[in-house]
């Protein structure tokens, strides 16, 4: 039986090896040039970017849920806390937790559907270059919106 | 002869606890898509940190909505959240006695950031202080 992402084609391929020369040893350099030209594969991208913007929302979480918990202590205690939150630096934090956000959630989806939907296997490059798609084209607004007090 | 399925992404667990954990991941993740992004229109887009303050959070949870919300997100984004560095701590932290002490740190974050965000939803009462501002 044929499942349903099997495309049938043959995968088995031969190559003629050519033989190598063998005089000179193989160039292994462990600086950061070695590196240069070599492009992760998307699904690589795609678990990178999943685990640091969950890992970046769930320490924003831990700290809101300190801040929230001043509440129970009055108004003083927590608008004094409030210039956190309206210093520019964590405006600009803001922004980068609204796209963390937006891409896990994106992504998010992309892996449901990899997960429960067979085909979508076949489709999973051009998924991770649809949440990059929705991440910007949802943040973009967002951002202007956000930021709309400083224009 | 059928090809196995390619594998892409994390391989279902085949049960105990790493499934219900596989399982939940994505429940909470649907319902968190809905609950975050809502969480992000009404207090980042709408109302901006500039307007937020104490008596914005008192109308809010003024309404037991908005409290049975907030609290449900909070339940939900915490145990994602520490469940996803459950996963990062069985990842990178390999020898035995310093995954044991992350563990340990992290359930006891989770039950101490649980119990203060439910303290600070659930029995927050404003009024306790809008009749102390009154009576000054």
């Amino acid at each position: 039986m044929r499942e349903p992402w099997d495309k049938g084609a043959s995968v088995v391929t031969t190559e003629v090896v050519e033989p190598k020369d063998v005089t000179q040893p193989p160039a292994t350099r462990h600086t950061l040039s070695a590196y240069r030209g070599y492009r992760p594969p998307p699904g690589m991208l795609a678990w990178a970017f999943h685990r640091i913007s969950g890992l970046g929302v769930l320490l924003f979480l831990l700290l809101h849920i300190v801040d929230i918990f001043t509440v129970g202590y009055g108004p003083d205690a927590f608008n004094s806390l409030l210039v956190i939150y309206r210093h520019p630096v964590f405006r600009v934090a803001e922004l980068l937790l609204i796209a963390g956000l937006y891409y896990h959630a994106a992504n998010g989806v992309r892996i449901i559907l990899i997960d429960f939907w067979d085909r979508a296997y076949h489709y999973q490059r051009e998924l991770f270059y649809a949440v990059l798609a929705v991440t910007v084209i949802a943040f973009v607004p967002t951002a202007i919106l956000m930021l709309r007090s400083f224009f | 002869m059928s090809t196995p399925r390619p594998s892409v992404g994390r391989e279902r667990p085949s049960g105990g606890f790493e499934l219900y954990s596989w399982y939940f991941f994505r429940i909470s993740g649907l319902l968190l898509i809905f609950l975050a992004i809502t969480h992000v229109i009404i207090m980042h887009v709408i109302n901006t940190v500039d307007r937020i303050d104490w008596n914005f959070v008192a109308n809010r949870w003024h309404s037991p909505f908005w409290r049975g919300f907030d609290w449900l997100m909070l339940f939900l984004a915490l145990l994602h959240g520490l469940n996803g560095a459950r996963l990062a701590i069985d990842d990178y932290i390999r020898p035995r006695p310093w995954r044991i002490a992350a563990y340990s740190v992290l359930w006891t974050v989770a039950i101490i950031f649980l119990v203060i965000g439910s303290i600070a939803i659930l029995t927050f009462n404003p009024e306790a202080f809008r009749q102390a501002a009154m009576g000054s």
